[in-house]
């Protein structure tokens, strides 16, 4: 029964300029993705639409798009629980690119303010040693090892960026993905770049803008938690402005 | 209209500061102006009050209440929340400032009754 009926999608077409959704309709299959929807599209009903994907297995973080309203990872989201059950049974999909990124085509959006706002809260690892000093060792189950940990599964997929209404309404705010990359970085005691990092990460748009509403972690294709690293680099720059930071 | 980006119990949390911390914030004046009152026209300040005797003036203040109490329950949850070691429990928390500030204007309420 699945095998016969049509997913009702609405793609958004268009570039920077503006742009509307185009309606396509797609044969339902069992463990359908996102991601095989648009690729049906492109390759059966219109070779012209641009989109962007490339690992199809969560690793490479290419693929994210709006899907009914909502950032995902499309590769890894099944139609069947996003699309919704309207009349025909075969359910209703609406996608568009990621919000909160400049539109180059279709769904491909611009990541560059995305990978800038890494480097510009110090996402960088500063060594504090050369590479002829031996192995640093580091406590795995020490407090910092255990929060970078929590923080470094991210594929820089951008969804988090997306969710977040602070970035929506200030373009300078660095965003959820950078700041949790800084923050497993200020818990990694090989870098000897924190005070940089600190400076960087309470800046005009660092980690003070954020409202803790946590739309970022809701949404992490990989279950991180940004609204906690966020919490975490606040704290840091407390301890830093009272000098209680070594 | 929320779009299904904010449709999630913590932006509903941030939502209601927000608009609870305005509301307050429009209510001060007000606020202000009745304690005025005591100093400029003691007669005034008297009408006032038992025009507050009226149930439906009691309910209003029970929201006034609320909006009091949620945004101070919820101001502990932020400060706490970026000030100490986090803590995985923030819906929790969000429910429980919710839940606190029902219960102290509910017997604020009962109280005027
Ligand atoms: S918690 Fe902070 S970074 Fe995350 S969505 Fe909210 S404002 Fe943005
Ligand atoms: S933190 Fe999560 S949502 Fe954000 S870029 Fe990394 S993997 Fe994607
Ligand atoms: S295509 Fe690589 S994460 Fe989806």
């Amino acid at each position: 029964m699945l095998e016969q009926s049509i997913l009702a999608t609405s793609v958004w077409r268009g570039d920077a300029e503006g742009g509307e959704f185009q309606r396509f309709e797609v044969p339902r299959r069992d463990s359908q993705t996102v991601l095989d929807v648009v690729t049906h599209i492109q390759q059966e009903l219109d070779p012209s639409l641009a989109y962007r994907f490339a690992c199809r297995v969560g690793m490479c973080g290419s693929c994210a798009m709006m899907v009914n309203g909502v950032p995902r990872w499309t590769c890894r989201t099944h139609v069947s629980k996003v699309s919704g059950n309207v009349s025909g049974g075969g359910g209703e999909l609406q996608i568009a690119p990621l919000r909160n990124l400049p539109v180059i085509r279709d769904l491909v959006v611009d990541m560059a303010p995305f990978f800038d706002k890494w480097t510009a809260a110090e996402g960088v690892f500063r060594p504090s040693e050369t590479r002829a000093a031996p192995m640093a060792k580091v406590q795995p189950g020490s407090p910092a090892r255990a929060a970078a940990n929590a923080g470094i599964e991210c594929i820089n997929c951008a969804v988090c960026y997306a969710a977040c209404d602070v970035v929506a309404g200030n373009t300078d705010y660095l965003g959820p993905a950078a700041l949790n990359r800084a923050w497993t970085l200020v818990n990694d005691a090989r870098d000897g770049g924190q005070a940089e990092r600190i400076d960087a990460v309470s800046s005009e748009g660092g980690c003070h803008n954020c409202h803790s509403m946590g739309s970022c972690a809701q949404f992490c294709p990989n279950a991180l938690n940004p609204t906690a690293a966020i919490a975490g680099l606040k704290r840091e720059t407390v301890k830093a402005k009272l000098g209680w930071r070594r | 209209m929320i779009r299904p980006h904010r449709r999630h119990p913590l932006w509903f949390a941030y939502l209601l500061h927000r608009v609870s911390g305005l509301a307050l914030a429009l209510f001060l004046p007000i606020h202000f102006y009745v304690l005025a009152l005591a100093l400029t026209d003691p007669s005034g300040l008297d009408g006032f009050l038992r025009w507050t005797e009226h149930p439906l003036v009691k309910l209003v203040e029970f929201g006034l209440v609320f909006l009091l109490a949620v945004h101070f329950f919820g101001g502990l949850r932020l400060l706490a929340l970026e000030l100490l070691p986090w803590s995985p429990r923030q819906k929790s928390l969000a429910a429980g400032a919710v839940a606190g500030a029902f219960g102290v204007s509910t017997v604020f309420l009962l109280n005027a009754l």
